[in-house]
């Protein structure tokens, strides 16, 4: 018999609509293999099995909807997204019990392409962090090795996806959390551009960086899900209002010995130098020989202020984190803090009480980055310099199609590696956290394991503003190329 | 820009003030010694000739665009007060918070 937990979703999807395996059968194979590997990985902070096999059961009553692209495919979501009547925690204490009584809107989106909601999966506390070891709930471990970590901060989204345990998860990216954790575990992520998805529902982080996307085991499952999920939304402005397109129907678009003839990769001199461990280096490079020989053309580029976009992130991404988490007051959901006595107790002790110490480092950082006599030197300052970083990539992309880089300068780390040094930590970021400064769309899709770690290495294609479309159809190229990862051994 | 001597606990304990947070002793020692690692590293910003550049606080491509002005009922009160706090929190007609007046 197949086993369901290890097709693809675009497999899954057509034995589906053929009725070749139920929606309940794809529910139940899922709930037993996360009965059988969450002891494991850890990788969901609920699960809804008796209301996903309902709706199973209610879809296989009604019968396959080619309408519906999705249809009975399970998946799980970040729990950084509104779910109706599904627990939504964002990974912290202080929204513990709370419900939305409304779907995000690429929850809904999901819903409404038929696909069943199986739970909700792990995250850094607010998405602050790059391991998923700063959930206020549990630390999520790596399927390819469970001492380490699965990467962050959709890290549960990517251990879920890897594990088998379903067959899509959104996760949400402010400077890497999409493709950062799908590298580490050996998945496929993209973060689509700024505005290609609505963040309604989202529970934000930095406003001006935040996309929802998707993780998933292959680039054309990817392209999928992107089509359900991208589009206009009125309820949220910074929503792009040109229409998405059907990303997996242009996938062979490039086909035959040379699907990449005419291609320009650009190389970033910055992120091939002092800092890039060897072994993700000569899986990169392996990557780059497999690129030329499907015709591409390498180009070397540079994007100097790599280094500055560093601090130019965590100024921005802190400075917003302070304003959008102003609204967790211990007044209208979530945890208040018992026996106060006026308000401003509420306020503070509810706070104090509900946000774990990272988040409350970056509220503080940002509170004071903000404040009257800093804020000219750090906020206003490194916006100036966003605008430099962004220049600087339009100015990349005029002289390549698409930029080639790897993902992070390591594979997944031991768990608590960073524990006492926040700052070791950030600095990892930094192959993917300016492109989120820029807006720009990336797509991280695994290209070998480290020959010394033997954990997967992930490679990352950049692009312009809403070129989604070549990104997938070139990745899809290069993946059937690539060497495929084996399954990991839990 | 930051000079790493300034993060000392009394300027912790202000940003704290700031957040509608509080912060224990042995708290405010760490965070001053953080804080002051990465408000340092933050100095790099410091080199960058931007004496010529307007800030870029989003990367929105779009013109903004107004909805129509309609009154729609998004969502119910019942809804919004099912999740307030535990503990003396909702009227069923408002949340509750302690006496300010």
């Amino acid at each position: 018999m197949t086993d369901i937990c290890s097709l693809s979703l675009t497999a899954l999807s057509r034995a589906l609509q053929d009725r070749e395996i139920s929606a309940e059968e794809a529910v139940q194979a899922c709930l037993g293999r996360i009965e059988t590997t969450e002891p494991a990985i850890a990788a969901l902070l609920h699960v809804g099995g008796e209301a996903a096999l309902e709706q199973a059961r209610q879809l296989d009553a009604a019968g396959p909807d080619p309408a519906k692209p999705l249809w009975g495919v399970p998946v799980t979501v970040k729990d950084a997204l509104c779910t109706k009547d599904m627990p939504t925690t964002a990974g912290s204490r202080i929204l513990e019990g709370f419900t939305p009584f409304y779907d995000a809107f690429a929850v809904k989106r999901l819903r409404d392409a038929g696909a069943i909601i199986l739970g909700k999966a792990n995250l850094d506390e607010f998405a602050m962090g790059s391991g998923t070891e700063n959930s206020a709930y549990q630390k999520t471990r790596n399927p390819w090795d469970t001492s380490k970590v699965p990467g962050g901060s959709s890290g549960g989204s990517a251990a879920s996806v890897a594990a088998g345990q379903c067959f899509a998860s959104l996760g949400t990216d402010t400077g890497g959390s999409i493709r950062q954790p799908a590298s580490f575990c050996g998945c496929v992520g993209l973060k689509p551009t700024y505005g290609r998805v609505s963040r309604y529902g989202l529970i934000a982080y930095g406003s001006s960086l935040d996309q929802i996307g998707p993780l998933t085991r292959s680039v054309e499952d990817c392209a999928r899900v992107l089509s359900v999920i991208a589009g206009h939304d009125p309820r949220d402005n910074t929503s792009d209002p040109r229409p998405a397109d059907a990303y997996h129907t242009s996938l062979d678009s490039l086909s035959g010995d040379a699907p990449l003839q005419g291609l320009r990769l650009g190389l970033p001199a910055e992120f091939f130098a002092e800092g890039l461990s060897s072994e993700v280096r000569e899986v990169c490079d392996a990557a780059i020989t497999t690129a030329r020989s499907l015709g591409a053309e390498v180009v070397d580029i540079s994007l100097p202020h790599t280094n500055a976009a560093i601090a130019t992130y965590y100024i921005i991404a802190m400075a917003e984190a302070s304003s959008n988490l102003a609204r967790f007051d211990g007044v209208r959901y979530g945890r208040r803090a018992p026996d106060v006595k006026n308000l401003e107790d509420l306020y503070v002790l509810s706070r104090t009480q509900g946000f774990g110490q990272e988040v409350r480092r970056r509220i503080m950082l940002g509170a004071y980055v903000l404040s009257s006599g800093y804020y000219d030197a750090y906020y206003r300052k490194a916006a100036q310099v966003r605008r430099l970083i962004r220049d600087e990539y339009l100015q990349a992309l005029d002289q390549c199609d698409l930029i080639f880089a790897p993902v992070s300068p390591v594979t997944a780390w031991p768990l608590g590696s960073h524990d006492q040094d926040p700052l070791q930590a950030y600095l990892k970021d930094a192959y993917t956290l300016s492109l989120n400064l820029a807006g720009l769309p990336g797509l991280s899709l695994p290209a070998g394991l480290g020959a010394e770690s033997q954990m997967p290495v992930g490679i990352q294609l950049i692009g312009p503003s809403f070129a989604e479309a070549q990104l997938l159809a070139v990745g899809h190229a290069l993946e059937e190329a690539l060497p495929s990862l084996p399954q990991p051994r839990l | 820009m930051s000079d790493s001597a300034t993060i000392d606990p009394g300027t912790v304990a202000h940003m704290a003030a700031l957040s509608r947070l509080s912060v224990s002793q042995e708290e405010e020692a760490l965070f001053a010694r953080q804080f002051a690692d990465i408000l340092g590293y933050m100095d790099v910003l410091a080199k960058e000739d931007t004496s010529a550049v307007e800030p870029l606080y989003s990367p929105v491509q779009h013109e903004d665009r107004t909805r129509e002005d309609l009154a729609i009922n998004r969502r119910e009160r019942d809804a919004v007060l099912a999740n307030a706090p535990a503990g003396p929190k909702a009227d069923d007609q408002y949340f509750v918070v302690p006496r300010i007046v």
